[in-house]
This record gives C-alpha cells, structure tokens and sequence, in this order.
C-alpha cells in the first residue's frame, strides 16, 4: 500500500479497497518502525490518527466521497495543532501546545485528511539540511549519512521512505523545493499570499509560504486544492477563487514555453547535475515544448539580498519568545534582563541566533539603508526581472539545488556554503512567485530535482508542466530500497 | 536674561472601537486581567494581525477635522523594542507614512488672540498591555487586556509658547475627539495621555535649545504644573552654567516636580521596518468623501454659528459649544420653546450646570432634561412666571416632581397677570404703610423697590412683576 | 565589512541573546562573512528603485469592527512559566 501515491490511495479509499483506518495503521506501522532511524518526526499522534481514520470511514459510510477523505498525511512542526505539540524544531517551544489550529492544517483536516505526527525541521525553518533542529538532525533515506535538505526535511524524508503518502512544508528560500530535490520527492511553493500563513510559526514573513510534498503532482494537486484560498485572519492572503488544478493536469504541454536563465546553467553549475536537468529538458523538447533562453540579470544577487531581508523579519518575529508567557523560560531569574537574555540564549541554537544578529544589525541605526533598503530595491530588481522573462516565456526550469544530497556535518562549520545550496531557489520567494521541484534523475544513488518556476498564480500551469513529465519518466516512483 | 519657552505634545488619544486594533478582542475597561488578551494580542507563534476598518476612519475623520493631508498611502511599522507589557518584542505604529499629516488646530487661550497651532501628524498604533506592581512575591505581574487597544498618537509642532497655551491646546484637543466621537477622553481611564516635549531658548534666538521629554500626563492641571517646573528647572540649570540635558523626565504630582528617567531607559535603536504582516492602508478617495460628509459640525464653526443665528456672545457660545452635548442640550431646548435663545443660553450656563456641578455630575445624567428646560422657559417667555418662580419650579423639576405646568399647577405658582387682583393688592399695600408712602411723597424714591416688594411678599411672588411696577407707578404719580 | 567583538555584544545585547563570552568571538567571525556574503549588494546602482516590501503590490485588507473573541484566559496560561491571579509573573518591572 505505502507504494501508492495519494490519488492511488484515494481511490481504493473510494472503492472500497481499503479502509481510513486500515490505511492509518499501515503507515503508522511504517512510521513506527522507521521513523527513529530517520529522525523525521518530533510528535507521533497515533490515538488521534486513529481516531480521525474511523470518523473519515463514517464519513464515507455515510456517502462522503471527497478525495482527501481519510488519506494520512504529516505536518510539519511549524503548524500549530491543537492538541499536538508544536515545537518549530527549537528548544524554545519544546513545551508548547497551540491552543488553536493553523489555517493550513485545519483546512487539510476539514477536508478529511488524517495526522499522523509532526516532521522535524530546522529550527524555526532557519537551515538547509536539517541539522539546526533540536531534535537532532534528519536522515536523508536514500543514504541515512546525509542530510534531506531543509529546513522541510522530516517532511521530505518521511514522503521519501513513504512513512506517509504526503505532507506539509513551508518554503521561505528554498525550504520545501531544495528538500524534495534532495530527497526524490515533489513539492510545491505556492504564490505567496496563495495558501493562508494564519497559525503557521513565522520565519519571514514576507517570504514564508506553506505548500504540499508528496510522490506527484498529482499528488501536490490534490492538497493544494485543500490548502489554498482567501483567509480573513491572513492580511496578506489574497482573495482569488481557487482554481481546479485536476482538471488542467492533463492539458497539454505542446508549444509551452520554457525559459532558460542563463545564470541557472553557467559556471558553478555540477556538471554532473547539469547533464541531469539536460536530459530532463529533452524530454519536455520531446514532448513538443520550446526552450528559450532567458536573462535574470540579477539573479546573482538573490542569496546576498535575502540574507538581509530574511533575518531582518525573523528577528523582529523572533522577539517573541521571551519567557514571559509560553516558551522556553531560564530559571531563576535575577531580573528582567536575565530573564530575556538567558532564555533566549537558552531556548534558541545557533543559526537562530546568528539570524537574529545579523537581522539586528541590518536593522540597526546607521545600517538601515546600506543593508535594508538596499536589499528590498535589489528584491525589486530581481523581481522585474522575473517580470521580463515571464513576458516571454510560460514557465522557467533549472535546477532546484547546485548538489546532491551533502554529508551530515559536512557545510555545519560554514554556514556561508550551506546558504550557497538555495542559490536556485531564494529569487522566487524574494519575488513571490510559485515554483516546484519534481523527481529529475539519479547521481551515484542521490535524488536530483527539477525546478520549474511559474508566473503569479500559475500554479496550475505548474502542476500540468510536472504531470506531463511525470506521465513520461517514473523518477517519481523510485523509492530507497532499505524503505521498501 | 528672557527665556522663551517652547513646548510641543505627544497626545495619545484612545480610539472609541469595540475591538482592538489588530484583533477582534474587546477592549473594554475594567476587565478581569487578561481575560480579553486573544492570541493575536498576546503575541502566539503564527498569529497574525488583521486591521480595525473602524480604527482607520477615526484617524481618518480626526485627519479632516484640523485640516489635515490624508495620506492615501501609509505603511505600518514596527517598533523593535523588548519589555514585559510588549508581547511580541515590537509595536505595531506608523513611522516614515502616517495616514494623517501635516494640520492645525486653533487656540484662544484665555485673554489672548486666536493662535494657530501646527499638527506635524496623526498615526495609528497598538498600545501595550501593564505592569503591576502589587507584590508578588518581588515579582511584578502583567496585564495584556490593553494591548493592541487601538491608539491615535497626534503629534503637535513646537509651535506651543508656554504651560497656559499647551493647556488651552489640550483641552481643545479633547474637545474635538469627542465631538467627532472618536474618543471618550477618558483621562483617569487613560484614553487621552499626553507627553510633552519642553525645552527654552533665549528670546529672539532662532534655534531650539534641548529639549525634556515629559511622560504620560494624565490630567489638565498636571500638564500645567509639570511644564511650569520643568521650565524653572532648566532656568535654573542655564542660569547656573549648566546644559539641558536630553532625556526622558517623569512627573510626579504627589511632590510636583519632574525627575529624570534616566538610567531605567537606555538608548534606544528601535530598528523601525515595515511590517511585513501588514500591507500598504490605501484610502481611496470615495471613502475620504464619505467620511468627509459623516463629519458633524466642528466646535469652531459651532461657535461662529451660535453667535450670529442665537446672538449669543463669544463667550457664551464658547461655553455652550465646549462639549457636543451642551451644544446639543443648548440647541434643543431653544428649539423646543418660543424662549429667547440668550435666556436659554444662560440658564444652561447657569442654572443647569450650577445643579450640575453640585450634584458632581454629567450633563447626560442631568435630571432636567432639555424638553423640561424648554417647558420651564416658556412659561417664563407668556408670563405664566417670574424668573425668579422659575428658579424654584427648576428645583422642583430637578427632585423629580414631573414638568414644569405639573409643578406650576401642584404649587399654584401661577402668575397673577389680572390688572384688577394686582391694584386691590397695592391698594392694601399702600394703606398698610401710610409712613412710608409719606416719605415717598416726599422724595425719597429708593422706596419705590420697597413697595414692589410687599407686593411681591403679598402675592407669593406670584404677580407679574412688570405689571405691578406699571401699576404701582400710576398709583403714586 | 567585518563585525568586532565589541559590536557583537552590542547586536547581542539590543535582541536580548545572552551569548556567552567564549562563543563572541567566534560569532563575530561567522557573522562577519555573512556580512562580506552580502557586502555584493553595494555594487548595484539602486538610485531611484522603489523598495519592495511585499511580494504583491495590493493594499491592506480592512476587518469590520466587531469582538469576535470570548475570554480564554485559562487555555493561554496552561503553558505559561508563570501566572497568579491571571497575571503573567516576572522579575520586578522597574519603572
């Protein structure tokens, strides 16, 4: 059964194949048996999961066919739910249970779904590999010495291994693409402003966007129907009418423009990777779809610009966590400031706080404009950027992440180079834009992805784009052996 | 040497919303501590902040009231710094965009011209919760019902030359947030708090010397005690030899002087950025026209108009239209009686609001209402009765005896206006006091009030009084 | 651009993060090629481009004025470090 993509799932569910519940214990079985050696969960929830399953089997005996009905899925820790501990993979909020539910996550369980825990991430999102959580870092399945990517690791893994047929993640640089790159998997980074950020613990807030991970995009299709739409306690969801993204899968992909930016494929570019996204573009050639060269001329600047604007925001967000009302708090503090300073020193890990530093200072009486306002005016550039090429082109492909899944431990010491892994994938949320990373090809038994960035709100286009591949090569249906 | 001082004031004012500014919390007063705190006001990981339409059209409506730019795009911000009371480690407040820019507002302090004093802008922000002080073992404890309860910080120009015109500026202040309904003005309740920046320079220079920051004045008088202090405070430091130092300064009414903050308050970077949670406030300019007609009539043009349609004088019109409820009052009581607008102006200034401040209370609590008042004076206006009668019918009115006829027809108060009643009295009068009438006759004219006056004690009060002066002059002709 | 200690401590000390004194240095080191990482925006010629704060240029959404809250007070404090009498204790605000 783990072998299933959703949509397979979904209609055994409708034909009776198999129950909610049957499918639950499944995946709870797999997830108990290797989730510790893959590190990919902080919270399994298996009662409620349980309890979910049954409801979604009355459900259904009492004529409910929705196709999210009773399929198990995980979240990751960055989504509040009530009942389950929400930690955002930190210290900080190792003790913490929302008392109210995500936009994201109760949208997803209106529509049926069943949870069965909650992933590992960096901490806070902040990480490219998955080894700022403080549960420990993620395993990557396809060799458990590397990393999974981050920070939507745990989600990543977990899809990989197939311990559940989908989950959330979030993307606020590359958080979700560079993952499913790393990991085989698809995953999708919405329009920002597409899916409501309500409840979901915010990084940067003007890049933060949740999206689904799962086998396909069929898959992702499915969940993203259930995710998106107009929020009143999202000021900056956008009030569009959701799309049927089932229905545009099968449309073809004939005469569809694909952009190629230059910047994607020049020097710094693997080789090896190179060849791999090269036969990923002949096959869309193949397929009848026309390639043309684009120009993002400041491209080049993405990493620079959101490493101001990304740990500007967080640390304003993270200002929060005081020790004053949930939270991690230091004992026995001798007064106010201590009380702030040591729970914070206490309950945040280093990335965080070197974030929260640098955010600080870029922020700071004197550095403003040099740092964050010049940043915010290259994000424009770069946005318009995106802008021209979209006149030209429908969608724009390159790779999602410049390596392989990398060693545990490896870029630790460094933390310039594990910036340099979301190199692809930064610019389309300094622009908003939504891209996806699908399952592309195979290097010495490591996952490569296949980015694909679209136009606002061209999701849908997205989505059809990975399906007709998907509908020509099977990358996406590769799962590691030691999971089978 | 002659100083000149220059102040400029910080008002807080406290949007009269139902719910927060961000949030669908109440803000209430009195409330049980933290029990109308959501999970947006208390700053939970993922919540997000959604914007009060209400609290932008009082900006908005408070922007037209003193003639103000209305911004037609401004940008919240946020406030980095971190405190208990603070729950996400930052205010949500506007910086570099207000939505209400540059106006002004005149004043009249008492016995001078009209000064027109500049608002440099109005922007909108989100107050912080408390801190109380009650020991808890050494701990203090914080209340989060206030935060996020929506805030209109008015920003005035230096444009304030001493104590008595800050005063007059303030209470001009409070008199248009309420008039435009916008505010209760609800000073020991904190909805109108005032930080003042005070600093002097010698006459005729042309830069500004440094400047005090004096927080959160809470009343009138304080406002005027702290300024005068701190101006002789930094006399006596400039005198001496000293330098002003800048800072921020706390008044304390129980010794009355100021006392410098510093030390508790470090240097603050407050690291002011656009919220990204928050996106651009546009204010189209349907919705500006809209608010522009919603306006009520501004205490100034009030004024203007009592004078020339009731005739009143500038003094009295400013009294009446000191408050939107005593011009309505006033309005409404000359509206429903043939009474003279000018006596109904000054039994409003007089009478009612005597009875008002004896019994220490509200205009809206007054147990005369307008249409009683209107009732009274028009038995006055068709001499039914004498203004002094009226007086005590007013009395009655107050303890609840019913209106003015009830009360005229229960105590017989009746005016005697029957030519013939009022000869017979003076008749009886006149024969009762032979040696006065002689002295009279004699010249002693003075004595004339004496006999209106027996009249008057004969009848009760109750003779007309007019009447009786005609006749009693005709009999001693 | 490269951050001393001293400055560290400053940035430390304005988010509240007691680093510990060991660990400035090496802060100051990685924070400082974070800082050089960055430093390649300064050779872009910005002069007159409109600052870009949010992904979508469209204007705040307004919510009516309603309380749409009920008190949850005991549901907030399950998890607090610590309340009494429905407050929220700390060390003694000095004011």
């Amino acid at each position: 059964m783990y072998d299933k993509t959703l949509a397979e799932l979904s209609s055994g569910l409708r034909s009776g194949a198999f129950s909610a519940v049957e499918l639950a214990e499944h995946f709870l079985a797999r997830t108990e048996r290797f989730h510790t050696q893959l590190n990919c969960l902080i919270s399994v929830s298996p009662e409620l999961a349980m309890a979910r399953a049954a409801d979604a089997d009355r459900q259904r005996a009492e004529g409910d066919s929705r196709p999210l009905l009773g399929i198990p899925l995980m979240h990751k820790d960055i989504f509040c739910t009530e009942g389950v501990k929400t930690s955002c993979g930190s210290k900080m909020l190792d003790n913490f249970v929302a008392p109210y539910e995500s936009t994201v996550s109760r949208k997803l369980k209106e529509a049926g779904t069943v949870m069965l825990g909650k992933t590992n991430m960096d901490e806070f999102a902040m990480g490219s590999s998955n080894e700022t959580s403080y549960y420990g870092p993620v395993r990557n399945p396809w060799d458990t010495d590397c990393v999974p990517g981050g920070s939507s690791g745990g989600s990543a893994a977990a899809v990989a291994a197939r311990l559940a047929p989908a989950a959330t993640g979030t993307d606020t640089g590359g958080s979700i693409r560079q993952p499913a790159s790393l990991c085989n998997v698809t995953g999708l980074k919405p329009t920002y402003g597409r899916v409501s950020r309500y409840g979901m613990i915010a990084f940067a807030s003007s890049l933060d966007q949740a999206g689904p991970m799962a086998a396909t995009a069929e898959d992702c299709a499915l969940l993203l129907a259930a995710m998106a739409g107009f929020d009143p306690a999202d000021s900056t969801s956008l009030d569009r009418p959701v799309p049927d993204y089932q229905s545009t899968l099968t449309n073809s992909i004939k005469g569809l423009k694909i952009g190629l930016p230059k910047s994607f494929f020049s020097t710094g570019l693997n080789s090896a990777i190179a060849q791999v996204i090269e036969t990923a573009l002949s096959e869309y050639r193949q397929a009848g779809a026309e390639l043309v060269e684009v120009d993002l001329p400041h491209m080049h600047l993405s990493v620079p610009v959101y490493y101001v604007v990304a740990p500007a925001e967080c640390s304003s967000n993270l200002s929060r966590y005081d020790g004053v009302r949930y939270g991690h708090r230091a004992d026995s503090p001798k007064d106010l400031e201590d009380l702030f300073k040591r729970s914070r020193d206490e309950g945040f890990g280093a990335e965080v706080k070197r974030r929260v530093m640098i955010g600080t200072y870029a922020l700071s009486a004197g550095y403003y404009d040099a740092y964050y306002r010049k940043a915010q005016q290259i994000r424009r550039l770069i946005s318009e950027d995106f802008r021209q090429a979209f006149e030209k082109v429908d969608v724009i492909m390159g790779p999602t992440s410049p390596t392989t899944a990398f060693k545990i431990g490896e870029k630790t010491d460094d933390p310039v180079s594990m910036y340099l892994s979301d190199i692809y994938t930064i610019a389309v949320n300094l622009a908003g834009l939504p891209g996806i990373s699908i399952p592309a090809g195979m290097l010495n038994g490591l996952p490569v992805g296949l980015q694909i960035i679209g136009n606002y709100f061209d999701e849908g286009r997205l989505l059809n784009a990975a399906h007709q591949y998907q509908l020509l090569t099977d990358w996406h249906k590769k799962i590691p052996e030691a999971f089978c | 040497m002659n100083w000149e001082t220059v102040i400029g004031l910080e008002v807080h004012v406290q949007l009269a919303t139902c719910s927060k500014i961000f949030s669908g919390a109440s803000i209430a007063y009195g409330a049980e501590p933290n029990t109308q705190a959501c999970a947006v006001d208390l700053g939970l990981p993922g919540v997000l902040p959604v914007l009060n339409k209400e609290a932008v059209r009082m900006a908005v409506k408070f922007g037209l009231a003193v003639n103000a730019q209305i911004a037609s795009r401004s940008v919240f911000a946020r406030k980095n710094y971190f405190y208990p009371d603070l729950p996400k480690g930052y205010q949500i407040s506007q910086y570099e965009l207000p939505v209400v820019g540059p106006g002004s507002l005149d004043i009249e302090p008492e016995g001078t011209d009209v000064r027109r004093i500049g608002i440099t802008r109005a922007h909108l922000e989100e107050d912080a919760g408390k801190s109380l002080h009650e020991d808890f073992h050494g701990m203090s404890g914080i209340d989060l019902n206030r935060a996020g309860t929506p805030l209109l910080e008015i920003v005035s120009e230096p444009d304030l030359r001493s104590a008595k015109e800050a005063v007059a500026y303030l209470k001009k202040l409070h008199t248009l947030v309420r008039y435009i309904e916008i505010s209760d003005g609800n000073m020991q309740e904190g909805s109108f708090r005032c930080d003042a920046n005070v600093s002097i320079r010698p006459e005729g220079q042309a830069e500004f010397g440094t400047r005090a920051e004096i927080k959160n004045l809470n009343s009138f008088r304080f406002v005027e005690k702290a300024i005068n202090f701190e101006i002789e405070r930094q006399i006596d430091v400039l005198e001496g030899g000293g330098t002003v130092v800048q800072e921020t300064r706390l008044y304390d009414s129980d010794k009355d002087e100021t006392r410098s903050m510093r030390g508790k308050e470090e240097a603050n970077d407050y690291r002011y950025f656009p919220d990204p949670d928050l996106l651009p406030l546009d204010i189209a300019p349907e919705l500006l026209d809209e608010i522009r007609a919603s306006l009520p009539e501004l205490p100034d043009a009030k004024k203007e108009r009592f004078v020339e349609t009731y005739g009143l004088s500038a003094y009295d019109a400013g009294v009446l239209t000191a408050s939107r409820e005593m011009a309505d009052y006033f309005e409404t009581v000359v509206e429903r009686s043939s009474a003279d607008p000018k006596i109904a102006a000054n039994w409003v200034i007089g009478e009612l609001t005597g009875a008002l401040n004896k019994a220490g209370i509200e205009l809206g609590q007054s147990q005369v209402s307008a249409e009683q008042l209107a009732g009274l004076l028009d038995r006055i206006a068709d001499n039914t009765i004498s203004g002094k009668i009226a007086k005590e019918v007013f009395d009655a009115i107050w303890n609840g005896e019913g209106s003015a006829d009830e009360v005229i027809d229960r105590r017989g108060l009746k005016q005697i206006t029957d030519t013939g009643a009022i000869e017979a009295v003076i008749d009886e009068v006149l024969a009762a006091n032979p040696g006065q009438l002689e002295q009279y006759r004699a010249g002693k004219d003075k004595l004339f009030g004496f006999f209106v006056g027996q009249v008057m004690k004969k009848t009760q009060g109750k003779a007309n009084p007019s009447q009786v002066n005609q006749i009693l002059k005709e009999k001693l002709k | 651009m490269s951050l001393s200690s001293d400055e560290v401590r400053k940035v430390a000390h304005l988010a509240r993060l007691g680093i510990e004194e060991s660990a400035i240095s090496e802060y100051a080191e990685q924070l400082s090629r974070i800082l050089e990482l960055v430093e390649q925006m300064q050779a872009v010629d910005t002069e007159g481009v409109e600052p870009m704060a949010h992904p979508q240029d469209i204007s705040q959404r307004l919510r009516d004025d309603e309380v749409t809250e009920t008190d949850q007070r005991d549901r907030f404090q399950e998890g607090a470090p610590q309340v009494e009498s429905g407050l929220y204790l700390v060390p003694k605000v000095i004011e």
